[in-house]
C-alpha cells in the first residue's frame, strides 16, 4: 500500500489557537497535497484567517502540529522559518500595502526576494522582473514605477509577482480578491488560475467569497466558529451541503 | 589650561569605563553596533555628540589630538571640539594627520595613510545601514542577526533602475568579515577602499543612537555591489587647484556668480602640505621669487 503521509506537502494536526477564553480556531487537522488548491471558506470571525496566520508561522498556535515536507515548523528555529518563508513559501495579503514595499519600484519588488536568496546581477534580476510583470499582465513600461501609482488590481497583481519570483511550492492567500471590483476579480481569478497550474503550486486560499473557492480550489474547508465544519470536493461541498451552515452560506450567495 | 572642575576629558571615569567595555565589544565583533549609554554633552546632537564620547574614553594625556570636518581642520565643529579637549584634558592637538595620535573625524578618511597604533573616531549621526529601507528597529536587528541583507541591494538596485548606476556616493554600504552590514558614516565613496585592511582602529560612535561600532586594523571590508555594476570609488574628475593633487577626494567652491569654480582638497592638512613642498595647482598664486 502507498504511505500517503510521505507525498503530502503540509500535514496539519490538531491545530489550536485560543485568544484567551475565545476561540480561533480549534483542533484543525488536513493534509494538503503537491498541487492541490484548498479553499477555507467561512463568515468573518469563523477563523479563516487565525488558521492561516498558524500555519504560516506568523501566530504561534496553543496545540497542534504542522508539518512540512516533514519538517515540523513550529518546532524550527526562526532563522529556518524565515529561510523557508522566502523560499518554498509566499503569502498574498489580502491588502497589497501589506505584501509591497510601497516606496521601492516595481522592478525592486519582485526584485527582492531573488535579492534575498542572493542574486547579485542586476541584468539577470531586471530580466525575471520584466518577465514576471508580463506574466501577471502588468505592463513592462511601468517597472519603474511605485505601486503607489499602480491600481489596486495592478497592485495586487504586482504582489502576485513578488510572491512567485523565486518559484514557491506553497502559497498562502488572504482574501487575494478582496476589495477589488468584480471584472478585475475576474481578470485576477483567470491568473492566478494560470499561475498555480502552470507552476503546479500547491495553495491555501481563505476567502468568505464562494465564487472565488468555486473557481480556484480543488477541495474546500468550512469553517465555524473555529471549527471545520465541513470539508470535502469543493463542487460537492457547494452543490450538496450537508451541514446546516454550509446550507446557509451557499444558499446566501445572490444569483445574478 | 586644563579646566580643573571637570575630569579628566570631561567624561567621568565609571562612563568611560561604560563606554570602553562598549569599544571593546565593537572590536571584538567588527561591524556590530554595540548599544551604550550615550551621555548628555556640552554641544547638540548632530555635532558629534557620540564622536566626543568615544573620543573622550579612548584619550590618555598622552595623546596627541587631530579633529576634522568633512576633511577640514578650520571648520567650526573641527575647531570647537578640538578646542574642548584642549580645555577639559589638556591634551596636544595638530593639525597633521601623522603626528596624531587620535584623530576624530566628521565625514572622511585622511588622505596621508594611517599606520599603526592610530585611533580614528568617525561621527555618526544614523549608525543602521537598513534604516531607511526598514523603519522597524525590532525587525532591523532580526536582520542583522539572521544576516538577511538582501534588503540593502534592494536600495542598490533602485539606484540603478532609477540613475542608471549605483547613485549613492556617500555612506555607501558595507560588509565585514562577511558578516555583518555597516553604515561607513557618511564618508564619501571614495573613502571606502580605505576602510578596509587599515592598520588603525577605527571607532564609530553615535550619540543620538546610542551606538558604538568598530573595525580593528586589517579588517576585511566589501563595499556591497552587483556582479555587473560594480563598486567604484569616485571623485571629481580634476586635479586639485592649489596643489595639483589628481587622487585626492576634492571639495567644489563657487567663487563668483558667473559660473566661476575651483576645486580644491578636502583634506586641508594634505593639501597645505603638499603646497609647502612645492606642488602648485591651476589657481596658485604666483611665485614670490
Amino acid at each position: 500500500m502507498r504511505d500517503f503521509k510521505d507525498t503530502a506537502l503540509l500535514q496539519v494536526e490538531g491545530l489550536t489557537k485560543r485568544y484567551g477564553a475565545r476561540i480561533g480556531c480549534a483542533d484543525v487537522s488536513f493534509d494538503l497535497w503537491p498541487g492541490e488548491v484548498l479553499g477555507i471558506v467561512g463568515e468573518s470571525g469563523s477563523g479563516k484567517s487565525t488558521l492561516l496566520s498558524c500555519l504560516a508561522g506568523h501566530l504561534t498556535p496553543d496545540h497542534g502540529r504542522v508539518l512540512y515536507q516533514g519538517r515540523d515548523t513550529l518546532a524550527m528555529n526562526e532563522p529556518e522559518r524565515r529561510v523557508l518563508g522566502r523560499t518554498d513559501w509566499a503569502f498574498v495579503h489580502q491588502n497589497p500595502r501589506d505584501g509591497l514595499r510601497m516606496g521601492v519600484s516595481a522592478g525592486g519588488n519582485v526584485g527582492e526576494r531573488l535579492m534575498a536568496v542572493g542574486a547579485r546581477n542586476y541584468g539577470a534580476i531586471r530580466e525575471a522582473a520584466t518577465d514576471w510583470l508580463a506574466r501577471v499582465e502588468i505592463d513592462a513600461g511601468r517597472i519603474d514605477d511605485r505601486p503607489r501609482q499602480f491600481s489596486g488590481g495592478m497592485q495586487q497583481r504586482l504582489q502576485i509577482a513578488r510572491n512567485l519570483v523565486t518559484g514557491p511550492k506553497l502559497v498562502f492567500m488572504d482574501e487575494p480578491t478582496g476589495g477589488l471590483d468584480v471584472s478585475v476579480q475576474a481578470r485576477l481569478l483567470d491568473l492566478l488560475r494560470g499561475l498555480v497550474r502552470d507552476m503546479g503550486l500547491s495553495v491555501i486560499l481563505v476567502t468568505h467569497d464562494l465564487a472565488v473557492a468555486r473557481l480556484l480550489a480543488d477541495r474546500l474547508m468550512v469553517m465555524q466558529g473555529g471549527h471545520v465544519i465541513e470539508h470535502g470536493l469543493t463542487d460537492q461541498v457547494l452543490d450538496d451541503p450537508q451541514a446546516p451552515y454550509t446550507q446557509l452560506l451557499v444558499s446566501s450567495v445572490l444569483q445574478v | 589650561m586644563t579646566d580643573h572642575a571637570y575630569n579628566f576629558a570631561y567624561l567621568d571615569e565609571a562612563t568611560k569605563r561604560m563606554i570602553r567595555r562598549a569599544i571593546l565589544k565593537g572590536i571584538a565583533v567588527p561591524g556590530y553596533q554595540v548599544p551604550f549609554a550615550s551621555r548628555e554633552m556640552p554641544m547638540p546632537y548632530g555635532w558629534g555628540t557620540g564622536g566626543v564620547q568615544v573620543t573622550a574614553a579612548c584619550l590618555t594625556p598622552e595623546d596627541t589630538l587631530k579633529v576634522i570636518d568633512q576633511g577640514a581642520d578650520d571648520t567650526t565643529n573641527a575647531v570647537s571640539i578640538r578646542k574642548f579637549f584642549e580645555r577639559t584634558g589638556g591634551v596636544e592637538t595638530t593639525t597633521h594627520t601623522s603626528e596624531a595620535s587620535v584623530i576624530q573625524t566628521r565625514h572622511r578618511i585622511p588622505e596621508e595613510p594611517l599606520r599603526e597604533g592610530q585611533i580614528l573616531v568617525y561621527q555618526v549621526p544614523i549608525p543602521e545601514p537598513l534604516r531607511f529601507l526598514e523603519p522597524r528597529e525590532s525587525e532591523t536587528r532580526k536582520m542583522h542577526a539572521l544576516e538577511e541583507y538582501g534588503l540593502m541591494h534592494v536600495k542598490l538596485y533602485e539606484d540603478i533602475a532609477r540613475h542608471g548606476e549605483i547613485s549613492t556616493s556617500y555612506a555607501y554600504p558595507v560588509n565585514v568579515e562577511g558578516r555583518y552590514v555597516m553604515d561607513p558614516s557618511p564618508i564619501p565613496k571614495f573613502d571606502n577602499p580605505k576602510l578596509g585592511g587599515n592598520p588603525a582602529i577605527q571607532l564609530f560612535g553615535a550619540g543620538r543612537e546610542q551606538r558604538i561600532y568598530a573595525l580593528p586594523p586589517f579588517t576585511e571590508v566589501v563595499s556591497l555591489d552587483f556582479e555587473d555594476h560594480p563598486f567604484q570609488a569616485s571623485k571629481a574628475d580634476h586635479d586639485c587647484d592649489l596643489c595639483g593633487c589628481a587622487t585626492s577626494y576634492l571639495d567644489e567652491v563657487i567663487t563668483d556668480d558667473r559660473g566661476g569654480r575651483m576645486f580644491v582638497c578636502s583634506d586641508t592638512d594634505f593639501c597645505e602640505s603638499r603646497r609647502s613642498a612645492g606642488h602648485r595647482g591651476r589657481l596658485s598664486p604666483e611665485e614670490m621669487a
